[in-house]
């Protein structure tokens, strides 16, 4: 799957919210703080499938998402993701 | 590679004062692609509430102006009688909508305003430190309720949509929220179709409700607040059309 994200680090607030929700773990927190203090979100890329759920619920839209498919296969990828349990132990 | 999300034109590339994980970024966000989508950026006037977002002209590309708290219904009022053309909109929190302007959108419903409220409820006065609102959960505990709210002396949480609903005025009250991608893609939907109603000169108020999460005065992490919206705040406060004359 040709998926890519692109994170602006530098207005992330480390939330995490976007990892909970990657189908494909493809994101982690940062060990180096940006400038505010903030560890940001980090992306592998190595299997995004470009379905855009983290991009959907990151409260700062820092992320960017491309994807190398038609629009249709998007809306239905979006929708096998939608409504995804939270997979993170807190 | 084509581009299949990125920030929408009327919200601003700027970084909000919000704490990590707040969700008036996402109401934000969603309120901005609702506009753009419907293609009305040009003849939108917003207002702003007092509380966390009272910065929101900061963050949101359109025509925006600040009244007191709890005001903004009363002013919307004036705003779109003298401008009809124009789209109105009102962004209030609960502590804004549900405790001190409880009067102003009860009577902007029962006059049949035709203006559209976005109300994020989050179950608390954040702005103020934290504090217990009308709609803040029984045994929640705030700043002011330490022990966990209780009934007996603090009343119960306030279902401010459920009351606005049963009036003739309001044409379409919706509760919703953003604690997954659907529900997400769900709370735009709303919105859209609310403005749509004004759009058409649907007569009377509409109002969508977001319950929304406020990690800091929760003490919850952001994962964990989305959970407890999913698991507490529903419960009392139950997704879904409450009502639409549509
Ligand atoms: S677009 Fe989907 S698969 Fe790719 S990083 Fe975001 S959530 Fe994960
Ligand atoms: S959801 Fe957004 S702000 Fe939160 S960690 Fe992910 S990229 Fe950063
Ligand atoms: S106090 Fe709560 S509502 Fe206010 S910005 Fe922080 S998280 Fe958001």
């Amino acid at each position: 799957m040709a998926g890519k994200i692109k994170i602006n680090t530098e207005r992330c607030k480390g939330c995490g919210l976007c990892i909970t929700v990657c189908p494909k773990n493809g994101i982690v927190l940062s060990k180096h703080p940006n400038k505010h203090g903030y560890f940001p979100a980090q992306a592998n890329n190595h299997d995004c499938n470009g379905c855009a759920a983290c991009a959907t619920i990151c409260p700062d839209v820092v992320i960017e998402v491309s994807r190398e498919v038609n629009i249709v296969e998007v809306k239905e990828i979006k929708k096998q993701n939608c409504g995804i349990k939270t997979k993170i132990n807190y | 590679m084509k581009t299949v999300f990125k920030r929408t034109p009327s919200l601003k590339d700027t970084q909000t004062h919000y704490c990590p994980g707040c969700g008036h970024g996402l109401a934000h966000r969603l309120l901005a692609e609702a506009i753009d989508e419907l293609g009305i950026h040009d003849r939108t006037i917003g207002i702003a509430p007092v509380g966390c977002a009272v910065l929101a002209y900061d963050y949101l590309d359109v025509d925006m102006i600040e009244v007191a708290h709890g005001r903004a219904p009363a002013v919307a009022t004036g705003m779109k009688r003298t401008n009809p053309d124009k789209i109105i909109f009102s962004y209030q929190g609960d502590g804004d909508l549900a405790a001190i302007g409880t009067a102003e959108i009860i009577h902007a419903a029962h006059r049949a305003e035709q203006i559209t409220v976005i109300f994020i409820n989050n179950a608390v006065f954040g702005m103020t430190g934290g504090q217990m609102a009308p709609t803040t959960l029984l045994g929640q505990v705030t700043t002011t309720t330490p022990q966990g709210r209780q009934s007996n002396g603090q009343g119960f949480p306030l279902q401010i949509s459920e009351l606005l609903a049963i009036l003739p005025g309001a044409i379409y009250v919706e509760r919703c929220s953003v604690y997954n991608p659907a529900q997400i893609s769900n709370t735009k939907k709303a919105i859209k179709h609310a403005f749509e109603l004004q759009m058409n000169g649907a007569k009377g108020l509409s109002l969508v409700e977001v319950l929304s999460p406020c990690p800091t005065y929760w003490h919850m992490s952001p994962a964990r607040s989305m959970e407890w919206i999913e698991k507490e705040m529903t419960k009392v406060f139950p997704l879904g059309k409450l009502k639409d004359i549509a």
